[in-house]
């Protein structure tokens, strides 16, 4: 499912919205999330899951190519954590 | 951020009441679990991807007892974040 297909569901499950304002609901919720954990804020949805910020140290790896070592720098990645609710959902169907 | 705060923002920026605001990011959620339940992917551009992945049977231990235990095959969900989004966080 893509997010026009998002919009789409939400717009037949709900006869009184329209696709545009379908779509200004799916673009709030997800551009709301990406604004928290750019601001390193944790994002929690009940039943869903939570977005946290993980801290990756800096670290020498090897080009697979080269076989040259190259230094990457620590950096800041979002990780997703599977609510109880979907994860037994998931798990189960 | 919660929930509150999403419904929060559609409230102000879209003008629907606050109820209607609520029921919206409940359906939102409700849409993206009964897709994933059917172990079908979701792409959101910009944000990323949340695939369902099928784990095979392996072999674990018990940390606290050593005592050896199978950790039976299962499916989770997996989120790997776009491009997009692991750039602005990383340039904030």
């Amino acid at each position: 499912m893509t997010k026009s297909e998002l919009v789409e569901k939400i717009v037949e499950a709900n006869k009184l919205l329209t696709r545009k304002e379908s779509e200004m609901v799916v673009n709030i919720v997800f551009d709301a999330m990406c604004e928290a954990l750019k601001q390193g804020e944790k994002v929690e949805i009940r039943g869903f899951g939570s977005f946290t910020i993980r801290e990756r140290e800096a670290r020498e790896a090897r080009n697979p190519k080269s076989g040259e070592i190259v230094r990457i720098p620590a950096k800041k990645t979002p990780f997703f954590k599977t609510g109880k609710e979907l994860r037994e959902r998931v798990n189960n169907s | 951020m919660t929930k509150a705060d999403i419904v929060e923002k559609i409230y102000e920026k879209i003008g629907f009441s606050k109820k209607e605001s609520a029921e919206l990011v409940e359906l939102v959620f409700d849409i993206m679990k009964n897709t994933l339940e059917t172990g079908d992917k979701i792409k959101i551009a910009g944000f990323g991807n949340f695939v369902v992945k099928e784990k095979a049977d392996r072999r674990g231990r018990n940390p606290q007892t050593g005592e050896e235990i199978v950790i039976t095959a299962r499916k989770i969900l997996t989120f790997k974040p776009s491009q997009v989004l692991k750039a602005s966080i990383n340039n904030h």
